[in-house]
């Protein structure tokens, strides 16, 4: 210390020379850049919030892309009761043995026919062991079942069908059956597109609201409020940086989903890149909004939990949003996650050109314009 | 002190103040928070090119003092000029360019470097130092790729400081640095601003160490309760208690102490808890009398030590409290 201090003059000369000091190279380096930057910094060496982002959508994709699966549909499981005449397999009138009607329902595909006395099967009834029990009686069949059960009316209409024909009924037209099971058209087809962009609402709110209220409570947004930062490029910063997440994110869901799934993009990914960015922007901008103003964690977990809530219901993200009375469409039609996830299906299971998405991305954009705005407005920096 | 002394000054700063230019002036500044006055009428002025504290003890409303005339806090009351400028007039972002500030809360962001930061600090102003220069001239050299959460206290604090040197500003606003540092980190931080202040640079520094105020500050403004109580150079607030020497003491035994006011050599007596503390002029005649007290009042000598005054014993003779105990 000492001896630098030979190198200054007195006072008044050095404040001259202050005064003219030259801006050096580093005067260039531009602060949107250094913030945009120390954002993505700070995010990617924080582990838990690169799982959150990366790691659990395909986790949740997985879970869920398992318990919904194609499997073979279940079959119709009956019970035929012994018949109570001892001869019982005999073809006694215009009905059938016990056993006889068991072969003839197993040759459908579609049931599972077992024998059994009548306590058995009114116990399996019962229980849901068995969908429906099938009983002789004079001059014919008797079926019991509870109508209530979905499962049970199915079987009802599968072994009376088998039955009828066992007994010589024929079609009187023909009929042939189309399958649809193939990509394009599963649940898991629908759910990825929304996980999608569940994901980009998560991690955009989720990511911007916890570093920006962090950043307010350990007092650094009121340093830098003493610095000659331009505000808005504090918070143009937070937008940025969710642009190179961006990529990732959607990125990993995609090649996952189709590697494990095979679900395929039908559209171009230029416009499903598009799509995703205007949905990140729009998550990013209302992530700041809510974050604009809490000074603790729990506050503004409260508040993303608020804004995010009804979007998880009501958005279509597991079950199509046609479901909901018309009168709350209009309303539904509104919500960014709405505009962003019938987007996203347009352009991956349809392939649809980015022109039918046009309102819903007018929508986005609007809640990113808006949000964004109305964020700087009310941001509090101490 | 004396009201005399005051008055001699407050005249000696209007003397220096007319052949210096303020690098910052505030008058009548005050702030309330609900029912609390924080601020209560405050007129400063720091000249260019000087280092100024501002001690007291917590709570005594340094922070807002500083933080109104970093234009971070606005004032209920009062007026503010800084480099000529007030806040609020439309130059707020020039006037931020010839600013270094380091707030007393602000935790930097753990997850980024030391370069990283002050970097990202250096962005933000026009003209100032290159990273690597401040970076050598806060000695993080060997911190320089280690992560901010990893810093020690006073690497922290020198880190806080570098930030707010980035831009080689005109006034350095260092709000408690060394509070809470050890010996040696406080020294290394000294250092730092000394260094500062010979390349020309005004300081106004926040601290309730009055090792810190006597050694780095030109003049010190002693603040209690939102007001500034006494004002001046630290030598000239020490000479104003018009003592050499401050004798404490403890007996067994009680002792009356109005009677050790009248002793030869005492100015002041103060008693608290059961220390004795004597403000003395003249040690030679006082140390005799005040024995020979002690013996007349029967009471039996357990300790006695003396020390120069201190800026600390200004602010006791003044409030009757330690500067440490808020
Ligand atoms: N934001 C605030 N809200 C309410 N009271 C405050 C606030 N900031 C400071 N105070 C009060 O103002 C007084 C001065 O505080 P401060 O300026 O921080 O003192 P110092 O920095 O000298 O310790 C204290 O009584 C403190 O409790
Ligand atoms: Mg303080």
């Amino acid at each position: 210390m000492a001896e630098a201090g030979g190198e200054f003059a007195t006072t008044a000369a050095a404040a001259r020379e202050r005064g003219a000091r030259q801006t050096r190279p580093e005067g260039r380096l531009s602060p949107l850049v250094q913030l945009t930057l120390c954002r993505t910094r700070e995010f990617l060496r924080e582990p838990e919030a690169v799982f959150w982002v990366f790691i659990f959508p395909m986790l949740l994709a997985c879970a869920l892309g398992i318990a919904f699966r194609n499997t073979a549909p279940d079959k119709a499981r009956v019970a035929i009761e012994t018949s109570e005449s001892a001869a019982g397999s005999q073809r006694q009138g215009n009905t059938l043995g016990a056993d006889e009607t068991a072969r003839a329902l197993n040759q459908s595909s579609s049931v599972a026919a077992e024998v059994m006395t009548s306590e058995k099967a009114a116990q399996a009834l019962r229980t849901g062991r068995v969908d429906l029990v099938v009983r002789q009686s004079a001059g014919g069949f008797e079926y019991r079942f509870d109508p209530t059960r979905p499962e049970s009316r199915m079987a009802r209409l599968t072994a009376d069908d088998s039955i009828q024909r066992a007994m010589g009924r024929t079609d009187s037209v023909a009929i042939k059956d189309e399958r649809v099971t193939e990509p394009g058209a599963r649940y898991i087809d629908f759910l990825i597109p929304g996980l999608i962009g569940m994901n980009l609402m998560g991690s955009g709110m989720w990511g911007l609201g916890f570093a920006v209220v962090q950043a307010r409570n350990r007092k650094l947004l009121k340093r830098l409020a003493a610095t000659p930062m331009r505000r808005s490029h504090y918070l143009l910063s937070f937008m940025f940086s969710r642009l190179l997440f961006l990529v990732f994110e959607v990125v990993a869901v995609v090649v996952f989903a189709w590697l494990v799934f095979g679900v395929a993009v039908r559209g171009s990914v230029i416009n499903l890149a598009i799509i995703a960015l205007i949905g990140a922007m729009a998550f990013a901008g209302l992530g700041l909004l809510v974050a604009s103003r809490p000074k603790t964690i729990e506050g503004v977990s409260g508040l993303m939990n608020l804004v995010m809530l009804p979007m998880w219901l009501l958005s279509g993200t597991f079950f199509s949003s046609a479901r909901f009375p018309a009168f709350l469409q209009p309303l539904i039609r509104a919500l960014p996650l709405t505009a962003l996830n019938d987007s996203l299906r347009a352009v991956i299971n349809e392939g649809a050109p980015l022109s039918v998405s046009a309102t819903a991305l007018i929508i986005l954009i609007a809640w990113s314009g808006v949000s964004f705005m109305v964020a700087l407005r009310l941001f509090r920096w101490q | 002190m004396r009201p005399g002394m005051i008055q001699a000054i407050e005249e000696s700063n209007d003397l220096n103040s007319t052949s210096n230019i303020a690098a910052l002036r505030c008058s009548k500044l005050t702030k309330r928070y609900n029912d609390v006055t924080a601020v209560d009428g405050i007129d400063l002025e720091v000249r260019n090119g000087e280092c100024f504290g501002l001690l007291g003890p917590n709570g005594a409303g340094k922070t807002t003092t500083v933080e109104i005339l970093e234009g971070l806090t606005p004032a209920d009351g009062g007026l503010v000029e800084i480099l000529g400028q007030s806040w609020g007039a439309g130059n707020d972002h020039m006037l931020r360019q010839r600013l270094g500030v380091q707030l007393q809360e602000t935790q930097l962001a753990d997850k980024l470097t030391v370069e990283e930061t002050v970097r990202l600090f250096r962005s933000f102003y026009t003209r100032g130092h290159s990273v690597d220069e401040v970076i050598g001239l806060v000695e993080l050299e060997e911190k320089r790729s280690a992560r901010v959460g990893k810093l020690s206290g006073g690497q922290k604090q020198r880190l806080a400081v570098a930030c707010a040197l980035v831009s080689d500003p005109d006034i350095l606003f260092l709000d408690e640095p060394t509070t809470g540092l050890d010996p040696q980190a406080r020294l290394k931080l000294w250092g730092i601003v000394e260094h500062f202040g010979k390349s020309g640079g005004t300081t106004l520094l926040t601290t309730h160490y009055m090792e810190e105020a006597t050694r780095l500050c030109d003049r010190v403004a002693i603040m209690d309760h939102g007001k500034v109580i006494a004002l001046g150079t630290p030598a000239e607030l020490i000479e104003s208690l018009e003592a050499d020497q401050i004798v404490e003491l403890t007996t067994r035994g009680e002792l009356e102490s109005s009677t050790f006011e009248r002793l030869a050599g005492v100015r002041a007596v103060r008693k608290k808890e059961s220390v004795l503390s004597l403000t003395v002029s003249d040690i030679g005649a006082a140390l005799p009398a005040l024995l020979g007290e002690i013996t007349r009042q029967k009471a039996e000598l357990v300790s006695l030590t003396t020390h120069q005054a201190t800026l600390e014993d200004v602010f006791v003779s003044m409030t009757g409290r330690m500067l440490r105990d808020g």
